[in-house]
């Protein structure tokens, strides 16, 4: 599904990332965490496609295609779904015609027939139920005024919505309170099947009471220095990013 | 010959089309002297600093198409809201075209301004309201000096417009260069309503020049709602005077939806003359190339309780340039006026330009006023959302774009003009996406 090879990034003629490498198979979900300023959200943004940030070596490749020259639209089209650390407010557009713009846009590139106003109504009523959003909600401006639990969990909404092949979360955690948290869990893992992947960014691990990962990687300084399994993350919430940092620099 | 001398010799060959002793021949004799003296409006004066008519004054426009100009409705339709059922009144090269519109005397007057001008049945209508509140600067007056012909409406008191009006000229370019004059009065009785859609379209590439004044009176408690559509091509340039008399408890809004044209500019008056008035002024603008789009809006409160709210929307592309200079005075009597302006910006390019000027003249000591005005790029951060959703780059600029102008076009009170408007923004913005936000 998702593959990074020896990535190496900067934005601003900083390097950020310096060597990444993760391998991500259908049906597998992957934790990715570590300290901040250790690079997650700049993973979260470059495969997503923000422009901003310049590869300057090393490669994204999504099903074996090379995902450097694809806009951040057209990584969409393929299936990629970023749920946004810090969603953006847009006043004038309401989530649902947002969504609705979303999904016919990506149908329309994927050369399929706009979904009919019936269908798309049952979806967007399906899965807000599912995300116990209130139906109000869904005709208020995106992300205005909503918060911050309001607009993680109509981040994942959004993805539910979208049904994408790659989602990756990027602290989606922050700003939850426990039932939120829980919500947000229950909508990510219906969403989980066989043919998709999903990535966990996160500072925490009590996200992943919730979203059991397969794997669990430490990015730091820009490339991830260990791996493991689900055990990996409690022993990380247990004594912290110290041990590791130890371990490298020894 | 300068255009101002053709204009001012030309007089007196107007004369000879007229009824000279009529008594509204008076005031248009008063006029030509005024812009004689007064001439066109040049940067030097304040109110003209950022638009300068130069480049339009130089054609040799014909001032009196003396050809009668045949239209086919197939060719035009799609200049009308065609799906909404309304009265027309249609002038081609400023000639009325009684084939395309639809006038009526049935309880309420929607007709000819050369009508009320010679029948005597409208006499005290036009001596009690024609030219009582346009100003006596140099264009209003050389209109003035050449009215003739226009829309006349006349709605008496307790009486609701069955259906929204449509006023449209259109220039043929069967003349190389044309001046337009047309004249509006719109009189509008105590407790009435009446809904008005203006649009002015060019329909070659021939220079156009039309400077058009516009009077409208709300009686007590009337509703007036004026929509002005703005979407010409690039050789059209456009002057409009609109000045509105607004008695007590009386609720004005002009809509300016501006959105192409050479050089554009709306001088838009209000005058409160009672209490407990409202005036609503709003406008779009986008536009790209080289066009020029200058709002010019005042507006006067003079009585206690009485509100106004200007929100004027501008987007601009290439070497697009705006102005938006926004008066409000409020005199000493006027205590508890709430008066609020806004004029929000976005450039879409390194070279475009905006000016945007408040001139705010407060005399009473108990008022709220409030003016803000901003001038922005896209959202490089919204873009990316938008973008990562899967929405093109175009789309999600466009989507942004409407966003923006949503407050206004919300206020668009007629289903199928506000439709249209999103029709002809999405057409504008190159984009196929419905926006029924």
């Amino acid at each position: 599904m998702l593959q990074i090879k020896d990535l190496h990034a900067s934005v601003e003629g900083k390097e950020i990332l310096k060597g990444l490498n993760l391998d991500v198979k259908a049906g597998e979900i992957h934790a990715i965490m570590g300290p901040n300023g250790s690079g997650k959200s700049t993973l979260a943004n470059i495969i997503a496609g923000k422009e901003e940030y310049e590869v300057t070596d090393g490669a994204i490749y999504l099903n074996g295609e090379d995902v450097e020259e694809l806009a951040a639209e057209e990584r969409a089209h393929k299936g990629v779904f970023l749920s946004f650390q810090y969603p953006v407010e847009i006043p004038g557009v309401t989530v649902t015609n947002f969504m609705k713009t979303a999904i016919n846009e990506t149908r329309k590139a994927q050369g399929l027939e706009e979904m009919p106003a019936k269908d798309m109504l049952k979806k967007i009523r399906e899965k807000s139920e599912l995300l116990e959003i209130d139906r109000k909600f869904l005709s208020r401006s995106l992300n205005e005024g909503f918060s911050g639990g309001e607009k993680k969990r109509n981040e994942i909404f959004q993805m539910a919505m979208m049904e994408p092949k790659l989602a990756i979360l990027d602290e989606t955690d922050s700003g939850l309170d426990i039932d939120a948290l829980r919500i947000v869990a229950n909508g990510v893992n219906k969403l989980k099947g066989k043919d998709n992947a999903i990535v966990v960014i996160t500072h925490y691990q009590r996200l992943l009471e919730h979203i059991v990962p397969d794997f669990v990687h430490v990015l730091y300084d820009g490339k991830i220095v260990k791996s493991g399994t689900k055990e990996l993350a409690f022993e990380l919430e247990e004594k912290g990013y110290d041990w590791i940092k130890e371990e490298i620099n020894a | 010959m300068e255009l101002k001398d053709k204009l001012v010799s030309s007089f007196l060959a107007f004369e000879n089309t007229v009824d000279i002793d009529a008594p509204v021949h008076d005031i248009r004799s008063q006029a030509i002297k005024v812009f004689e003296e007064k001439g066109f409006p040049t940067k030097k004066e304040e109110a003209w600093k950022y638009t300068s008519l130069n480049a339009i004054l130089k054609h040799d426009y014909s001032v009196f198409s003396d050809q009668e100009n045949a239209l086919e409705f197939k060719d035009i339709k799609k200049y009308f809201i065609h799906d909404l059922d309304t009265y027309k009144i249609v002038f081609i090269d400023g000639k009325y075209s009684s084939h395309l519109s639809e006038t009526t005397h049935d309880k309420i007057d929607v007709c000819l301004m050369s009508s009320a001008l010679s029948h005597d049945k409208y006499k005290a209508v036009v001596d009690n309201y024609f030219n009582k509140i346009a100003k006596q600067d140099g264009l209003t007056s050389l209109n003035t000096a050449f009215s003739k012909e226009g829309a006349y409406i006349y709605i008496p008191k307790n009486k609701l417009a069955d259906k929204p009006i449509q006023i449209i000229h259109f220039s043929t370019g069967k003349e190389s260069a044309q001046l337009l004059q047309p004249r509006n009065l719109i009189v509008v009785g105590e407790n009435s309503h009446v809904q008005i859609i203006e649009r002015h379209q060019s329909l070659t590439d021939n220079p156009v020049l039309t400077n058009s004044v516009t009077e409208i009176f709300a009686d007590k408690r009337a509703i007036v709602d004026y929509y002005k559509i703005q979407n010409d091509n690039q050789n059209a340039s456009l002057i409009d005077n609109t000045y509105i008399d607004q008695e007590a408890q009386s609720v004005a809004s002009v809509h300016t939806f501006a959105f192409g044209g050479n050089i554009t500019r709306n001088n838009l008056n209000f005058y409160q003359k009672g209490e407990g008035i409202d005036s609503i002024l709003n406008g779009v603008t986008i536009i790209e190339g080289k066009q020029h789009v200058d709002h010019n809006t005042l507006v006067h409160h003079t009585e206690p309780n009485c509100e106004s709210h200007q929100d004027y929307k501008g987007i601009f592309d290439e070497k697009a340039t705006g102005v938006f200079n926004g008066k409000i005075i409020v005199n000493k009597e006027a205590q508890k006026t709430n008066a609020f302006q806004s004029n929000n910006n976005i450039l879409l390019s390194d070279k475009a330009t905006i000016n945007s000027k408040p001139q705010l003249e407060i005399f009473a000591d108990d008022v709220k006023c409030s003016h803000g005005c901003t001038i922005g790029q896209l959202d490089d951060n919204a873009l990316f959302y938008m973008r990562s959703r899967g929405i093109g780059e175009k789309e999600a600029k466009a989507l942004l774009m409407y966003a923006f102008a949503n407050n206004v076009l919300s206020s668009v009170k007629i289903p199928q003009l506000k439709t249209r408007i999103n029709k002809l923004i999405a057409n504008k913005l190159g984009v196929n996406i419905g926006f029924d936000l």
